[in-house]
């Protein structure tokens, strides 16, 4: 077994190899980010809560619109997107908490923190560690543009966007075929274009949707209700987005588990990464 | 060694690890010290930013087509207090309200001597904590105007304004810095949409701080206190709701 480093990548590794992959500021940033999301998401949904009704414009209450509904109707729990209604109860609308006691409100009690209703609180929680996670992204960002992270690894590379080459990398994921040896060093393109929607278009979504939703920051900065079109289209796209993160935490973590757990978990930890062997 | 986190393990142990996050959570957001420390960070950066760099810039405002068809009222809409009744029943003619606290000249206004004063009107959107948004169009006298006839004394810090609703026999109650209480648009409102502020709405009159969320725009005032600290009253938290429950004092966010 040889150790080596990732900056010497010219010497011949090959699978078995234990290299170093990823960077102390990406690997704080990865779990920095990872315990905050999982408390923004859920005292998110807790705040959603309180008002489950989603708008577009710059204004939106009870007598309006919503095109986005999640509630209960005759001890029925529904989601309502635009005309299309479909039946959640159990989970969604209504539900029964952990002390059996039937509730109607939007998410269940395991979704949300706190688990029992209490929008100060969740505020609290959300609007606490929305602070560490902006600044951790911002650093994390500023990092990346200037330790080359973000040109060497993230963007694509010449030759990677060529059709031919995203059908293989497709074709690669769809049958569960991992790079192996120096080429698992690399990400691959569909993982350059997640990651970079996450970070180049979701996460700044999330933080300025969120900032749009303050009554203090749209005076302070109007062009954020420009950008997003009102505060309740910010709202909902900040709902959107967070949909979305969600979808790509499932994607990512079913990676994780496919590509070999222990391997990619540590290295995100320690740094330190073997290179899958090749099969002969 | 890769035996050491099976996939099935490590399904296992997220599941496993979920409850405890929530019940580890519960917990941390139950203790005082927890969320005096950790939870109050978002309302202290959040208030400490906003007056740094931004203590007078302007809440947008609407066009009137821009008005909300329907503007939906919350909280109390009709105090229960007998005397509260009693001014309501005389069309509000006898009410008055009470300026006082560390100020010079402390004074009361009809809505008579209120109406009087130079008016400003603006249209708004008016954010309520829980998510939603309604615009509405309101006419009063700025604050200021009333502050600079009744001349602060020097170690006021704080404006409260005592109202004639409650909630379970709790008076309601806000409170704002002075940055808040001298900006320009920060407004006793007496009109809206047009017409006279209704009861709903808060009739005789309402603040309106059109930086902070619904919970901050006090309905009902029937007085006004210039104070040094808001520990001495009531629960000592700036406002009902900041006291009840955990609403933070700075709803600028």
């Amino acid at each position: 077994m040889r150790i080596t480093s990732i900056a010497r990548t010219d010497v011949s590794l090959q699978g078995g190899d234990l290299v170093r992959r990823h960077r102390l500021s990406t690997r704080l940033w990865h779990w920095i980010s990872a315990a905050t999301m999982v408390i923004l998401l859920m005292s998110g949904l807790m705040i959603f809560n309180a008002h489950p009704r989603l708008y577009w414009g710059q204004y939106g209450a009870n007598p309006d619109y919503a095109w986005l509904e999640i509630g209960s109707a005759g001890g029925q729990g529904f989601l309502r997107v635009g005309d299309r209604s479909v039946p959640t109860t159990g989970f969604l609308g209504q539900w029964t908490d952990h002390a059996g006691q039937p509730r109607s409100r939007a998410f269940p009690d395991w979704a949300t923190i706190p688990s029992s209703y209490n929008l100060g609180l969740s505020r609290r929680w959300h609007l606490s560690f929305a602070w560490l996670f902006a600044v951790a992204f911002g650093v994390y960002a500023l990092r990346s543009l200037m330790n080359g992270h973000l040109r060497r690894d993230l963007l694509p590379s010449e030759g990677e966007l060529h059709p031919r080459h995203i059908w293989q990398d497709i074709r690669n994921h769809a049958t569960l075929n991992f790079p192996k040896g120096i080429a698992a060093l690399r990400y691959n393109i569909l993982q350059k274009a997640a990651y970079l929607g996450v970070l180049g278009l979701l996460l700044p979504a999330m933080i300025l949707s969120g900032m749009t939703m303050s009554p203090g920051l749209d005076a302070a900065l109007p062009w954020l209700l420009d950008l997003f079109g009102g505060r309740q289209s910010a709202r909902s796209i900040h709902f959107i987005a967070a949909t979305l993160l969600v979808l790509f935490v499932v994607v990512h973590l079913s990676m994780v588990v496919l590509a070999g757990p222990f391997n990619e978990i540590r290295s995100m930890i320690t740094g330190w990464f073997r290179l899958p062997e090749e099969k002969s | 060694m890769a035996s050491l986190i099976s996939r099935r393990g490590l399904l296992t142990g997220m599941a496993l690890a979920a409850p405890a996050l929530l019940v580890g959570c519960d917990r941390l957001g139950a203790s005082p010290s927890f969320r005096d420390l950790v939870l109050s960070t978002g309302e202290t950066l959040a208030y400490r930013t906003h007056r740094l760099f931004a203590s007078n810039t302007l809440a947008r405002e609407f066009d009137p087509s821009q008005l909300s068809p329907t503007f939906r009222t919350n909280g109390n809409t009709q105090p229960r207090s007998a005397d509260y009744r009693a001014h309501q029943a005389e069309g509000f003619a006898n009410w008055r309200l009470e300026v006082g606290g560390l100020v010079q000249a402390p004074r009361a206004y009809s809505l008579a001597d209120l109406r009087s004063l130079p008016a400003r009107t603006q249209i708004t959107r008016h954010d309520c904590v829980e998510g939603w948004s309604a615009i509405g169009k309101w006419t009063g006298v700025p604050l200021r105007t009333i502050l600079d006839t009744v001349r602060l004394r020097a170690d006021a810090r704080f404006i409260v304004f005592h109202c004639a609703d409650d909630f379970g026999g709790k008076p309601y109650y806000e409170s704002i810095d002075l940055v808040d209480a001298f900006h320009p648009q920060t407004i006793l409102a007496y009109g809206m949409n047009d017409g006279n502020l209704a009861v709903g709405h808060g009739a005789p009159l309402r603040l309106r701080v059109e930086r902070q969320l619904g919970y901050k725009q006090a309905k009902f005032v029937m007085g006004i206190e210039a104070v040094a600290s808001l520990l001495p009253i009531a629960g000592g938290r700036g406002g009902f709701w900041e006291d009840d429950g955990s609403y933070d004092w700075y709803a600028g966010i």
